[in-house]
């Protein structure tokens, strides 16, 4: 298990949610875009350049701007910072995309009320 | 005493090679894709790349900074360390994944088709407590659908009575079962919330199997068109168990990955997955040779990512559990810098 994701994610990989990974990934999962467009089209909605959206120091900047969500560690925690679907409605607003999970969350938001 | 490197043969174990050994393996694995998959030989610059990379003594190596691919984890939620949720969170918050798999430990559609609803209340809670994107794989698996373990004639005993009428079909009777299954797996997981679905090892049981897998694909297009539909194959080229069955009018027995990528997304796929088989009795250097000369022209071609697999026995990676960490970022490294892969 060690080497598999580990050495992998340090040779070759974006980063996920240290960088910008995971929104890349949304990109080509929901468009089937390549490497070089998906990483073109959410280097411009986050405004950086498409190199730098490996690097974990200006993306958590970034992401903590733009409320996408930040990885917590032992030295430091965001509480008051949204996470995990609170950071999906976000992503979905910045990339301009229906994520589904997103999407059943407003559905059933209203869900009680449509019934009452 | 002549300079020589560590370095890895396909089952993991280190042996010393000189630099000239070395590079005369990747010259043997470029030439040994040619001959077996009648593809073009990679240029000489990127010969000579793949030989800096493997006659390095490094412990680890890289790509540039700025050339990283996505990484799509299939099994990550397999319930390796903790439960399914905890061991996807590991992978998001502890491995850096891009894209996380929720999946069955039995890892087949037949399997899983009988606790979908289940499935998809994981998929569920998944989705509420990730932020990353959370797929669902597993593998169509045909061989489960003819007897003893499926209703299906089984062509694996027939075939070598010469029975192949009744061979072939018993497996098209087994796709049609196999399609159902994907589909309404599919469907249930969409439903949930999932991003996408992961057909993993496509083609194991042979042509009938790669067939189940594009037509699935094909109805969860129409249905969900912003849906992540992944195509992994087993193995380099498509086994043709039955032999005339066709997709498209392409018939789909002895396909490589270039035609195997044009199928793909024929079907709707968003992401194909390229797979290359290790020989354990050749080098690291050798197998990943043989490996990037077999998929260059798919990735050269094509209109939708590439995620090659690059895993245990796949893609240059060393067939053994424990693989040492300069196999794999060699592999890792060269697959992405020759090939300009979209992912792993």
């Amino acid at each position: 298990m060690f080497a598999m994701p580990i050495a992998h994610a340090c040779a070759s990989g974006l980063g996920g949610m240290r960088a910008a990974g995971d929104l890349v990934a949304r990109m080509q999962m929901a468009r089937g875009m390549r490497l070089v467009e998906a990483k073109a089209y959410v280097a411009e909605r986050l405004g950086v350049d498409p190199s730098e959206l490996s690097d974990p120091v200006l993306m958590n900047e970034r992401r903590g701007e733009l409320g996408l969500g930040r990885l917590t560690t032992f030295e430091i925690s965001h509480p008051d910072e949204p996470t995990a679907i609170e950071a999906k409605a976000n992503i979905a607003e910045v990339l301009g995309l229906e994520i589904p999970a997103v999407r059943l969350l407003d559905e059933r938001r209203h869900h009680g009320a449509s019934l009452g | 005493m002549p300079y020589r490197v560590p370095t890895r043969m396909g089952d993991g174990s280190l042996v010393h090679l000189t630099p000239g050994e070395i590079e005369a393996d990747v010259r043997a694995g470029v030439e040994a894709a040619v001959k077996r998959a009648k593809v073009p030989p990679l240029a000489e610059d990127e010969i000579e790349h793949l030989v800096d990379i493997y006659a390095s003594p490094a412990r680890f190596t890289g790509v540039d900074i700025g050339a990283e691919v996505v990484l799509s984890y299939d099994g990550s939620g397999a319930k390796t360390f903790a439960s399914r949720l905890q061991d996807l969170q590991m992978y998001e918050q502890c491995f850096a994944a891009d894209l996380v798999e929720l999946c069955h430990n039995d890892y087949s559609f037949k399997a899983v088709k009988t606790i979908t609803a289940y499935e998809a209340q994981s998929m569920r809670d998944a989705q509420l407590a990730l932020t990353v994107p959370v797929q669902y794989g597993a593998m169509p698996n045909l061989g489960l659908y003819c007897r003893p373990d499926g209703p299906a004639p089984n062509w694996a005993e027939l075939l070598p009575l010469g029975r192949f009428d009744e061979a072939r079909a018993g497996q098209e009777e087994a796709i049609e079962f196999a399609v159902t299954d994907m589909v309404n797996v599919g469907v249930e997981l969409a439903e949930s919330g999932a991003d996408g679905i992961d057909f993993d090892t496509a083609g194991a049981a042979g042509d009938g199997d790669f067939l189940a897998t594009l037509r699935a694909a094909e109805a969860l297009r129409a249905r969900y068109p912003g849906f992540g539909i992944e195509i992994g194959m087993a193995g380099e080229f498509v086994l043709g168990m039955h032999g005339e069955l066709e997709y498209d009018g392409v018939r789909l027995a002895g396909l490589w990955p270039r035609e195997q990528l044009r199928l793909a997304t024929k079907a709707g796929a968003h992401m194909f997955g390229p797979a290359v088989n290790v020989n354990t009795g050749k080098t690291a250097a050798w197998n990943v040779a043989r490996a990037c000369t077999v998929v260059k022209p798919c990735v050269d071609e094509a209109t939708i990512p590439i995620h090659m697999n690059v895993g245990m026995g796949v893609g240059g990676v060393p067939m053994t559990t424990y693989n040492p960490v300069d196999a794999v970022s060699r592999a890792s490294r060269a697959c992405v810098d020759i090939l300009r892969l979209d992912g792993l």
